[in-house]
């Protein structure tokens, strides 16, 4: 059973169709990449998984989003649970108006996490998913006792997880906006990663960066997929290229086709998609 | 393409006559006042209570007004802030429909532009009805409904600046409206409320037609809310009208004395702001 399956998803702004029709089952642990020209539908799919497509008012959904089984658009679905198994990542990265530390430490604040739920979770992750250069059993014997001990550990966990440790590790309580864009982004990571998400949308997550801190955060996303399932939106067919396992290929809010990435960039079934691909349509 | 340079000449000489123009007033404003109450500003005016015949030039000082100034802006204030938060909070789109938002805001633009002497004559009329006297607490209440207004309309500019993607992170982490308000919302505006709060302490501050009726004026310092209060714009008002030159001047340096007030509120209130600014995100 897919983790995330679309069945028959229209959306529409207003009037306006913006996606039509989608059916597709999204695999579990992997890098999904949504493609197609601007306009498209890319952002709207991306969004209607985790229902932040509600703070539109004219949006209206239709069909079902299944995850782990359960539609999520039903009236009774838990949406801050939701959110919370359904990390995202926006376009241009936004730090909240608050320090780097507090950036990290507001997920799990704002889901009462208790300092035994905290280590358990950083304890049980560690697990699949070591943070270079950490031992989660040594850092918790040097400062044991200390007030914030455990949460201390998890910001630093989920900062090294991103790749960011070594660079804000002197300044943590420093307002997060002062970080440069690429840092910004990797904190968003973090902050996305510390409230224990199974799967993680992006956004065109790199369009803003510069080509080392995409670089980083490409990278990222590679050693992320062995625990999460990674969505991310990009109308850079190189970048799709280069980190998806499965492609689905949106024109013009229609889904055109969908498969395995080596099939869909070396055997494209859709004479659209070839075009795409070639670069004939953009 | 002379004509085109010569027209750029002229509006820029334009602009800069408009802007010259409202610095001299300020200047002039400014000056006069100093100027003509300067002299008579002396430490027992502004600590004594009147004496006997001052208002015919007898001893004493106005500290009734001022005192009787500040319990009315800073009760009005509060009282202001308290509603005006709430009402600005729920005017995002997340808790309004944008219809209703939008015919609130001229319901409070209507307001604002309301002559404060209606609001003093409405404050009259409600405390007749109930058979009050003019006291601390209705002269409170008639300035809490002309500065309401201009701080939910500032407060509110500053909210509806705050991009939906900043609103969004929170959202995406799983936290709820009134979670996201607190930790994105009221931190980003934070300037613009204390801005707010200055705007409308200072018309506050100013206003003599709203507490005519409704605070009244008195030689003494209220004890009770129930007990009538001078204030500066009140005392300016009954001297400058004495035919006796040593009681206008007090007027003058009555205004003077209220111009100060304004002019280190407004500058109390940049400070605060830029301390506030530490993390916003721009």
């Amino acid at each position: 059973m897919p983790h995330i399956s679309l069945q028959k998803v229209s959306i529409f702004y207003g009037k306006h169709q913006a996606l039509g029709n989608v059916s597709v089952d999204i695999p579990d642990g992997q890098i999904t990449a949504i493609i197609g020209p601007s306009g498209c539908g890319k952002t709207t799919m991306l969004k209607s998984l985790n229902r932040l497509s509600d703070l539109n008012e004219e949006i209206k959904v239709q069909g079902q989003v299944l995850i782990d089984g359960v539609n999520i658009y039903d009236p009774k679905a838990d949406i801050f649970a939701l959110r919370k198994k359904v990390g995202f990542l926006s376009q241009r990265p936004f730090p909240l108006p608050m320090s780097i530390y507090d950036n990290i430490a507001f997920g799990p604040r704002i889901h009462r996490m208790n300092r035994r739920e905290m280590l358990e979770q950083i304890i049980e992750l560690e697990k699949h998913n070591p943070a270079e250069g950490f031992c989660c059993a040594d850092a918790l014997k040097e400062g044991a006792g200390h007030r914030h001990h455990e949460r201390d550990i998890m910001v630093e966990y989920y900062l090294r997880l991103a790749g960011l440790w070594s660079e804000v590790k002197d300044r943590l309580h420093a307002p997060a906006s002062r970080l440069s864009i690429g840092q910004q982004q990797r904190l968003a990571l973090a902050r996305a990663l510390a409230v224990e998400p199974e799967v993680i949308l992006a956004d065109e997550p790199t369009s803003a960066l510069d080509p080392i801190s995409a670089q980083v955060i490409e990278k990222q996303f590679q050693q992320l997929k062995k625990n999460y399932t990674i969505i991310v939106v990009t109308h850079i067919l190189r970048q799709a290229r280069r980190v998806a396992d499965y492609v689905i290929f949106l024109y013009l809010g229609e889904l055109v086709e969908h498969g395995p990435a080596a099939q869909f960039f070396n055997a494209p079934q859709d004479d659209r998609t070839r075009a795409y691909i070639s670069g004939e349509i953009s | 393409m002379k004509w085109r340079k010569l027209e750029e000449a002229i509006f820029k000489g334009l602009m800069l006559f408009s802007l010259a123009s409202v610095f001299v007033v300020l200047v002039l404003i400014i000056g006069v006042v100093a100027w003509k109450g300067a002299p008579a500003i002396n430490l027992k005016m502004l600590i004594e209570l009147p004496k006997g015949g001052y208002y015919l030039g007898g001893e004493g000082g106005i500290a009734n007004a001022i005192v009787g100034s500040f319990y009315l802006t800073l009760g009005a204030s509060l009282i202001s802030l308290l509603l005006a938060l709430p009402i600005a909070f729920a005017l995002q789109r997340e808790y309004t429909r944008r219809s209703v938002a939008q015919f609130t805001r001229l319901m409070l633009d209507m307001l604002w532009g309301m002559p404060s002497i209606v609001y003093g004559a409405f404050g009259f009329v409600i405390m007749v009805y109930f058979g009050l006297n003019a006291s601390l607490l209705g002269g409170i209440i008639a300035l809490s409904l002309l500065m309401l207004p201009i701080m939910v309309r500032t407060m509110e500019e500053v909210i509806r600046m705050i991009p939906l993607e900043l609103k969004e992170v929170a959202y995406a982490t799983g936290a709820t409206r009134l979670e996201t308000t607190f930790a994105v919302v009221l931190r980003q505006a934070l300037p613009g409320v204390a801005t707010a709060v200055m705007l409308a302490f200072g018309r506050g501050i100013g206003d003599a037609a709203s507490i005519l009726f409704t605070a009244g004026y008195t030689d003494y310092i209220p004890k009770s809310l129930f007990d009538p209060a001078a204030s500066l714009p009140l005392a300016v008002f009954f001297q400058i009208g004495t035919p006796i030159p040593e009681v206008q001047q007090r007027a003058y340096a009555s205004a003077l004395i209220l111009l100060v007030i304004v002019l280190m509120a407004s500058l109390g209130a940049r400070l605060l702001s830029s301390r506030f600014s530490r993390n916003i995100v721009r």
